[in-house]
């Protein structure tokens, strides 16, 4: 009797994540790797060199920028492409702005929804017929229910109705010109696998997962950054009238659009003590963070349906 | 020291609740990601003021596996959702799929990726036609093992008596479907009794609680000894000419669908049936040795063979068949009900071939459990047909190997996923 291997819930959920990536590179002709800089696209830059080195990745990486995002993460961003010696592409919500593609309700409104807009012109822009993100199905509940080979049409539309099955780990990443596939590879991940995945790699995160001081207000309950400043200097997020600013010790659990992303109180300033916070935490990665989610218990499955990712 | 190095990890088990809301599946997985400390606080006033809203005294717990805007409002679920929870020691996938006949389909494709499925009974109600389409529908996609979990025992006052009933007949249906390895435990999912606490109602029971069933249930691969099955996904050619040692590099990258492989094993590339040798596993460009089920790997060669996508790689002395003709059990997936005129893709690992219809032996009716006569196949039909292939695929029996022993049937005018196969 030969010895049974098992491997680990890590080493199983990496194995099932070179092998979607793989299935991206061997179905799809032009594939892009979504990455945004954020803790869960990091971990997807590692996968894919499991995957595909001692060769390059075969995809360009494309970050779809608000504007309005964290300049450390920006600058981790660039780092991180060059120190693997892959293709980045950032297209701007900004562009989109200018060219009137993309209409703010009002200066202030968050710009994390119209990412979608931008997304889909660079899809047409290069002829991406897949696009490889880091959305994992514990996120949110629309989220559980989407595949991992997931089919959008010309619109970039999700139907939740009429989804592909999707069995045993045989994917259907086939489309006609115009469509095109959503794939991601961590969907079985939790927020506790991202981190011990982090952890046991020795992953560089940018420094604003870690516990830091900042200015911030309470706004409706929840933590607020103030005068955060952009990568040309400029200061956003600026308090309202009659709100009194603290300095806070906290950590971002997630990482987007300054607007709509909140931190958390923390002292966890490495990856092991945010394991332990990340174990023993008592709300959700979004429910604490992420300010746009709150709108409506189905306001991720809406923008999905509207070509989010 | 890291936080992993204190606790042991027992991998990952996938596993599927069979049963319908009336037999309180989603209170169930609801009890069970609540009792693991799974259920976050937020998420928990949320379900709270979403069981006030629906006038109900006590938190519902089968709010939490609600999924879409359409099933909030219509209150019920319509496709796979998938749930995670872990003990520390082990990480646990749910697929969680509804159980009405109509729905055939959805639990097929839950359950073609579980090791484990819980068939749910409502201790009142006994063993159903339901429970053992359940029952037959797991034993098809070939999941090895079987809780039937007897639910709703405070509504029978915790009768040692009814269980035993309804295990007898249980057993007494088992034996004529050929289902094995079977567990059976009561419970409460509403009171959490024998879930992840004892409680103190069921105290004639002895055995484990459900969670430390699934704490000790095999994962997939660990049982009996497989043949090497290695689909070729994707070939690494980085002729870097830069670094003179990536010159000749040629990496075949894949998953190991069975078995093991380590460096020296003697192998075959199929469909070429050229033989070499292994001289190189690696990960990530790094050498690691040896190999085995499930992990995504890069083989390096001894000789130059060409190979590509669509190749299989297997050991020299277990070559599995190559075979242009199949018999398979099908499940229809798709509104628009199989054409016997037409031309269909059959994706088998990673390589497709085109493929015709020359037959249907007979169709299961899932309630009797009766084989038919039948000429066609709609959504949510189970037939055992016939398949002629202008590819040849290299295959085993379902039943020995999933891996290699499932296809997909592709509709190439809508590129949809419309059939589900197990080779016979």
């Amino acid at each position: 009797m030969t010895q049974r291997n098992t491997l680990t819930h890590l080493d199983w959920l990496e194995a099932e994540a070179i092998h979607i990536m793989r299935e991206v590179a061997g179905q799809c002709s032009n594939p892009v790797l979504l990455f945004s800089g954020g803790k869960d696209s990091i971990c997807m830059l590692r996968i894919a060199e499991k995957a595909f080195r001692p060769g390059k990745f075969p995809f360009p990486l494309m970050h779809i920028d608000t504007g309005h995002n964290y300049k450390e993460v920006v600058a981790f961003r660039d780092k991180r492409a060059a120190e693997l010696g892959e293709r980045l592409i950032v297209r701007s919500v900004e562009d989109s702005m200018q060219r009137g593609t993309v209409v703010l309700k009002h200066e202030g409104e968050s710009r994390n929804k119209h990412q979608s807009v931008t997304l889909l012109e660079a899809i047409e822009e290069f002829g991406f017929d897949a696009c490889i993100g880091g959305a994992r199905r514990d996120e949110e509940k629309a989220r559980a229910k989407e595949r991992i080979f997931s089919f959008r049409d010309e619109f970039g539309q999700w139907d939740p109705k009429n989804q592909r099955p999707e069995l045993w780990s045989l994917y259907n990443a086939r489309s006609h010109k115009g469509e095109n596939i959503r794939a991601f590879p961590i969907s079985n991940w939790t927020e506790m696998d991202v981190w011990q995945y982090i952890e046991r790699e020795g992953l560089e995160l940018p420094s604003i997962y870690f516990a830091h001081t900042r200015p911030v207000v309470i706004r409706q309950g929840s933590i607020v950054p103030v005068n955060v400043p952009l990568m040309n200097g400029e200061l956003t997020n600026l308090p309202k009238a009659g709100e009194e600013i603290v300095d806070l010790q906290v950590r971002f659990r997630t990482v987007g659009d300054i607007s709509c992303t909140a931190p958390v109180e923390s002292d966890a300033d490495n990856v092991e003590k945010i394991v332990l916070e990340t174990a023993t935490t008592t709300i959700t990665e979004r429910g604490a963070t992420r300010l746009d989610d709150q709108t409506s218990e189905a306001s991720m499955e809406q923008r999905k349906k509207e070509g989010y990712f | 020291m890291s936080t992993q190095d204190k606790i042991e990890d027992h991998g990952l088990l996938r596993f599927l609740t069979c049963g319908s809301v009336d037999d309180g599946k989603s209170t169930l997985i609801g009890r069970l990601l609540f009792d693991t400390k799974t259920i976050l606080a937020d998420t928990l006033s949320a379900i709270t003021r979403t069981s006030e809203k629906r006038g109900m005294g006590a938190v519902d717990l089968s709010l939490l596996t609600d999924g879409l805007q359409a099933e909030r409002e219509q209150g019920i679920t319509i496709d796979v959702a998938y749930r995670y929870f872990s003990t520390g020691t082990r990480k646990y996938i749910i697929a969680d799929a509804p159980g009405h006949e109509q729905y055939t389909r959805n639990m097929i494709t839950a359950a073609s990726t579980a090791n484990l499925a819980i068939i749910l009974i409502d201790a009142r109600k006994g063993v159903l036609t339901q429970t053992r389409r359940h029952s037959k529908l797991a034993s098809l996609v070939g999941i090895p093992h079987l809780i039937v979990a007897i639910n709703k025992m405070d509504l029978v006052d915790y009768s040692q008596e009814t269980y035993e009933k309804i295990k007898a007949d249980y057993l007494e249906f088992a034996a004529k479907v050929g289902i094995e390895d079977i567990r059976f435990i009561p419970l409460s999912a509403l009171n959490g009794d024998m879930i992840v606490d004892r409680g103190d109602a069921l105290n004639w029971y002895d055995g484990p609680t459900l969670l430390d069933m699934l704490e000790v249930a095999p994962a997939a691969h660990t049982e009996h000894d497989e043949p090497f099955r290695f689909p070729v996904q994707y070939v690494c050619r980085p002729q870097d000419s830069a670094n003179p040692e990536l010159h000749d590099y040629r990496g075949f990258m894949g998953r190991i669908e069975s078995g093991s492989i380590k460096v020296g094993d003697a192998v075959t590339v199929l469909p070429s049936g050229r033989e070499s040798t292994v001289k190189s596993v690696q990960l990530g460009g790094v050498d690691i040795g040896a190999a085995f089920t499930e992990q995504s790997i890069t083989l390096l060669l001894a000789d130059e063979i060409d190979t590509s996508r669509g190749d299989m790689i297997v050991k020299t002395a277990e070559a599995p068949a190559a075979v242009k003709e199949i018999r398979a059990t099908v499940c229809w997936l798709a509104e628009t009900p199989l054409d016997r005129a037409r031309t269909y893709l059959i994706r088998h690992t990673t390589r497709d071939s085109k493929a015709k219809l020359t037959g249907i032996d007979h169709r299961l009716d899932v309630n009797t459990l009766e084989n038919l006569p039948a000429d066609k196949l709609a959504m949510n039909d189970i037939a055992e047909v016939s398949f002629k292939l202008a590819q040849p695929l290299f295959v085993d029996p379902y039943l020995e190997n999933r891996g290699t022993g499932a296809f997909i049937i592709i509709d190439e005018s809508s590129n949809n996923t419309v059939g589900a196969g197990m080779i016979l």
